[in-house]
């Protein structure tokens, strides 16, 4: 079939961050094109330049033998290139067909035909076999797999030729996962083509006609996917050499000073069963949105647990609040640092201190000189690039804000250590002396859960490895038994 | 489902019920408390409220805020009462009373949209600049005129007569013309989109800085047609009245079921809601109760309302 997207040579940069390198993609018309590749491949990145939400650095993009470059996401589906989002961007108070309608409405001198509307919202849903959804009902109040219908209706209206689904079953049940592939197939027989986003690589062998795979923001292989097997698509997405930035550390462990039982969190968290013992380091690896985040968030008592158990150093401490966690010797780095971890707008002091803030009060007045010299033992400790204590965290760098982060739980001091993303975006020579800063916790004593998207930092700093995949922890086995093969078989839910 | 949306359509009705029966029970009050006359007297309370909220109506649902509603209707009115005294026609008087509404409503709205700022500042600062150039326009004092048909339109010559003020009747008839552009028009249905997610109506192709500033255009010119009824009320151009009223409009909406946080909202919520608040001060003066017992009640019945209406949304979730 003719070439429909020809994209080559895609660069994109953030800042000091290469999303992406050097992407060359070709779709052809009517296929199902899997985009696959690990957290932080360049996917996201790809997609947003692709439907009008960034503009390239460089690179060359051809829409049906046209050249392609949207200024932005309206520019893009007048051409034809739609995306449907992880999530979903409906207008929850409006009804079904007044959000299929929306910025299209058929009209008279500004009067609304409702009746011309309603049809034409009907005629989009009939097209995916879902034309008895109640037109008038809000968006709202419809399940996520029909809001998703609801949003694909919609794109349907422009008359798309590629459209653009970015995780689009990650919270689909089964029998919604198929209906949706069926409504996928519909389109292609219409001529429509499908960029196909997914981590599931069993739904990619089921569904679509070619492949291509992005690591470290390159396109690294591509081709038909009969004939290719899922461990050769593991293989091109994790293939690269580990960098040495890791410390050496005999394994040790002591007591077990962290139980977990089945614990349940919503729909989020179904099934979690850990032991952490005094000095180990035990990572938590999964794709994005498989309930690592949730595990540590409702051990620390961020979430409300909806079930099992917690024993921390021998004692029960199921369902606590997070102030009670802190006293419980539990210390908890946010993965959202700007949002959550850290109060930008406050010095370096307040935040290292602020669970302890009591311990540094005399009858309701605050000690600030006591505050700043104990913040001050940390900067210089951690090597925290500040003037001084009283400087605002919002000035500092990524890596430093992340030192201040880190500092509030030594400074309580916390025992176990909850440590969601630890080196998220920041620069690799904090990220050496974080992991340094880590293995120095094992060292002493202290138990550590590390949270982390980036394989190559969980083979290098843990003593074992839990696996997480669609809310439950699958497998937690020493380093060794794992290879980054398996590891990644197993939260993308594949024998390898 | 179908009870539950109906419950749903019906609560805010079912509030003022609720009110009217409040004040029914005592027999000393109900005797005057549910004759016709009182009931016009109601009415007429409620107009200015009423015709504010429309506006306020327009603003809220599509997730913005207006605080600049009560010096707006002191400016408009004393506008009005100075081109009175100078003998304009009273067709012009409407005219530019109203337009004068609306050229506030177009520089917030001008300012949310293009600097792209938040209403609750940009409305805040208005407050004091309309409140100032109000008292500036009057010379700081009350602009008085020897006489105008505009006087009559809040009262009637009969108190107890059928007939209804012609005010009652502008509101009524603005009413139903804010509803029908809510629901029949594309801009009253992108002012719903706007407030509901406004990243996805962009996104869609409206056009949201055109349609936020002609939201709060229109919405001033509702205003501007609040400050006549205050001049017609007041026989007068007072630039220290209305202070604090855009509280009682903003509660009107939010008793009338609209959610701060936009897309949801009803002409006739804001209607019941600006009746609830006018039968509440009605109901308190003639029970004898003290003004500050009043505003105590009428803190909690807002209170109230808005929790009763959060869980009926979350059990319709």
């Amino acid at each position: 079939m003719a070439t429909r997207l020809r994209l080559s040579g895609i660069r994109k940069a953030f800042g000091a961050t290469q999303a992406l390198r050097d992407v060359s993609v070709e779709i052809a018309g009517g296929e199902v094109h899997a985009l696959v590749g690990e957290n932080g491949a360049g996917k996201s990145t790809l997609m947003n330049v692709l439907s009008g939400g960034c503009a390239a650095d460089g690179g060359v993009m051809e829409l049906d033998g046209t050249p392609y470059a949207p200024r932005d996401t309206l520019e893009a589906r007048r051409r034809g290139v739609a995306m449907i989002h992880q999530e979903l961007s409906l207008a929850p108070h409006l009804s079904v067909w007044e959000n299929i309608m929306l910025g299209a409405e058929p009209q008279r001198g500004g009067w609304l035909n409702r009746r011309e509307a309603k049809a034409q919202a009907r005629a989009a849903l009939a097209r995916l076999g879902y034309d008895h959804l109640a037109l008038d009902r809000r968006a709202g109040g419809f399940s996520i797999a029909e809001q998703q219908i609801i949003e694909i209706a919609r794109a349907l209206r422009t008359e798309p030729r590629v459209l653009i689904m970015d995780e689009p079953t990650s919270s689909l049940a089964q029998a919604d996962t198929e209906r949706l592939f069926a409504v996928i197939r519909q389109l292609c027989d219409h001529g429509v083509s499908v960029i196909y986003i997914s981590h599931f690589l069993e739904e990619i062998t089921r569904l679509a006609g070619r492949y291509t795979v992005l690591k470290d923001g390159q396109s690294v292989g591509s081709g038909e996917v009969a004939g290719t097997t899922q461990a050769q698509l593991i293989r091109l997405m994790v293939g690269r050499e580990v960098t040495e930035l890791y410390p050496v550390r005999a394994a040790q462990s002591g007591q077990t000073v962290l139980e977990v039982r089945g614990l349940k969190a919503g729909s989020r968290l179904r099934q979690a069963d850990l032991t952490v013992a005094a000095g180990e380091i035990v990572g938590v690896a999964g794709l994005i949105g498989a309930g690592r985040t949730e595990l540590v968030r409702a051990l620390f008592g961020l979430d409300k647990s909806t079930g099992g158990t917690v024993v921390l150093e021998g004692r029960d401490a199921t369902g606590r609040t997070p102030g009670e966690g802190w006293r419980a010797g539990l210390g908890f780095l946010s993965e959202n640092r700007k949002e959550e971890g850290l109060m930008l707008a406050l010095s370096v002091a307040e935040n290292t201190v602020l669970p302890k803030l009591g311990k540094f009060g005399r009858l309701g007045w605050l000690n600030r000189r006591g505050m700043e010299s104990a913040a001050g033992g940390w900067i210089e400790r951690l090597g925290v690039k500040a003037r001084g204590p009283a400087q605002r965290v919002a000035e500092l760098s990524g890596g430093n804000q992340q030192k201040v982060a880190l500092a509030r739980l030594l400074e309580y001091p916390a025992r176990i250590f909850l440590l969601d993303e630890p080196t998220r975006g920041i620069d690799v020579g904090s990220k050496a002396q974080i992991y340094e800063l880590i293995a120095g916790l094992a060292r002493e004593g202290r138990a550590v859960v590390l949270v982390s998207s980036y394989l190559p930092e969980v083979f290098g700093m843990c003593d074992r490895i839990a696996v997480m995949r669609r809310g439950e922890l699958v497998d937690c086995l020493p380093r060794g038994a794992w290879t980054e093969h398996s590891l990644m078989a197993a939260a993308v839910g594949t024998a390898a | 489902m179908n009870t539950r949306s109906l419950l749903a359509k019906l609560g805010p009705f079912l509030g003022l019920v609720l009110v009217i029966a409040l004040f029914s029970i005592p027999t000393e009050v109900r005797g005057y408390f549910l004759t016709y006359a009182n009931f016009k007297i109601i009415l007429t309370q409620t107009v200015i409220v009423a015709i504010g909220a429309l506006g306020m109506t327009l603003i809220i649902v599509s997730g913005g805020i207006d605080l600049s509603v009560g010096s707006g209707i002191a400016f408009t009115s004393v506008v009005g009462a100075l081109l009175i005294q100078r003998g304009w026609p009273t067709a012009t008087v409407v005219a530019a009373v109203i337009a004068a509404g609306a050229g506030i409503g177009l520089l917030n709205g001008a300012a949310i949209a293009g600097l792209r700022m938040m209403p609750f500042i940009i409305t805040l600062g208005m407050l004091g600049v309309v409140r100032g150039a109000a008292k500036w326009l009057g010379g700081n004092e009350t602009v008085n005129y020897d006489a105008s048909v505009i006087n009559n339109w809040m009262t009637t010559p009969d108190p107890a007569g059928w007939s209804l003020p012609a005010g009652a009747w502008v509101a009524l008839a603005a009413a139903v013309g804010t509803a029908v552009m809510l629901r029949q028009t594309v801009f009253g249905r992108h002012i719903f989109a706007l407030g509901s997610n406004e990243a996805t109506a962009r996104l869609c192709g409206v056009a949201t800085v055109r349609t936020k500033i002609l939201i709060y255009t229109v919405a001033g010119a509702f205003f501007g047609l609040a400050g006549l009824m205050q001049l017609s009320r007041l026989r007068q151009g007072d630039p220290t009245v209305a202070v604090g009223l855009e509280l009682d409009i903003i509660a009107a909406v939010i008793i009338g079921g609209a959610s701060l946080s936009g897309g949801m909202g009803t002409v006739l919520g804001s209607m019941i809601g600006a009746l609830i608040m006018a039968v509440l001060r009605n109901g308190s003066q003639q029970m004898g109760w003290p003004t500050y017992f009043q505003e105590i009640i009428i803190g909690v019945v807002i209170i109230a309302a808005v929790f009763l209406d959060r869980l009926r949304q979350a059990r319709s979730a």
